[in-house]
């Protein structure tokens, strides 16, 4: 008798604990939402975000989503099955492969090459400042004439 | 020119470059009468393969740009079919290019209205754009060379294509 209650119970913490992992399983793959789907993907008659599209044609595209939602697609899925139908265009970021990679690299490449050019420039205009001057700190003074033509215009001043 | 010149001037004609590439790619300017009428390949809305103007040179072809989402279209429909009925043949057709619609709309569409004549798909669009058209329906009468010879934005009824279309058509069916 102790036996079979072990054995029940033994089913009874297995099946908690099979329960318990349940919902991480299904976690791996979430199902797409509308919403979420929306805001990633163009209305490509309209110009704009689905999610601000009111067109005839937005409309047949977002019952699409929906349909495919309800057949338990993931959202990368639903994205590949619109751009199946409306091309790469439908997308409202662009893919991170191809020619559309480039939509991506560029500014980035543009930033690094401008900073680099920018520290060259601060480094070349340091350098320029510090070639005259005393103790190599400073713009340059007037010189010869002019330097004495300064020292008797402080004086005559009492500067 | 010093080294560092050069390169700030090709800096610019890149930049320069880049934002005429984007506006040429925007903008579209409508085919014109007179002018040969674009014919890329575009997949078959039914039977699978692909299809294009080209395949039809030497009849007259009227291109109807339309999407099942169109209500004007959806009133059109009917008379390209009657239009086809009666003129279709080795001379003339009407090819329908379905645009920026979803494949199962379009075909669902196509079996309502009865439609016979060829149908292509233009999912993105892309073919509407090379016509410079600005919405649906849009209608483009071509010559057997190629040759645009009508044109007209928004639907067409049984007496405009009497008028405008039936004139430039051999008096044979076949």
């Amino acid at each position: 008798m102790k036996a079979a209650s072990r054995t029940v119970g033994l089913v009874i913490a297995m099946a908690t604990l099979l329960l318990a992992f349940a919902p991480s399983a299904s976690a791996a793959a979430p199902r797409a939402s509308l919403i979420e789907i929306e805001k990633e993907v163009m209305c490509p008659v309209c110009g704009t975000l689905l999610q601000l599209a009111e067109s005839p044609q937005a409309m047949r595209e977002k019952a699409f989503v929906r349909q495919l939602i309800a057949e338990g697609k993931t959202g990368a899925q639903v994205k590949d099955a619109l751009v199946a139908e409306y091309g790469d265009a439908v997308l409202a970021l662009p893919k991170g492969s191809g020619f559309s990679l480039s939509a991506y690299v560029v500014p980035i490449v543009a930033f690094i090459v401008a900073a680099i050019a920018l520290a060259f420039g601060v480094m070349r205009w340091r350098r320029a400042g510090s070639g005259g001057g005393r103790g190599g700190r400073g713009p340059a003074g007037p010189k010869g004439e002019d330097a004495d033509r300064l020292d008797a215009d402080l004086a005559r001043y009492d500067l | 020119m010093s080294v560092r010149s050069s390169i700030a001037v090709l800096a610019v004609l890149a930049l320069v470059g880049l934002l005429v590439y984007g506006l040429v790619q925007k903008g579209s300017s409508r085919v014109a009468v007179g002018e040969q009428a674009p014919s890329a390949s575009l997949p078959r809305l039914e039977g699978g393969g692909d299809g294009s103007l080209a395949q039809y040179k030497g009849r007259w072809v009227l291109v109807n740009f339309w999407a099942s989402w169109c209500i004007p279209c959806k009133q059109e429909a009917p008379t390209l079919e009657e239009f086809q009925q009666q003129h279709g043949g080795t001379k003339f057709t009407v090819l329908g290019i379905d645009t920026r619609d979803l494949t199962d709309d379009g075909r669902s569409f196509t079996q309502q209205y009865g439609l016979s004549y060829p149908q292509l798909r233009d999912g993105d669009g892309s073919a509407a754009h090379s016509y410079g058209t600005t919405g649906v329906p849009e209608n483009f009468l071509v010559d057997p060379n190629g040759i645009v010879r009508w044109e007209t934005p928004g639907p067409v009824d049984e007496q405009y294509l009497r008028e405008q279309v039936e004139p430039f058509l051999p008096q044979e069916k076949s």
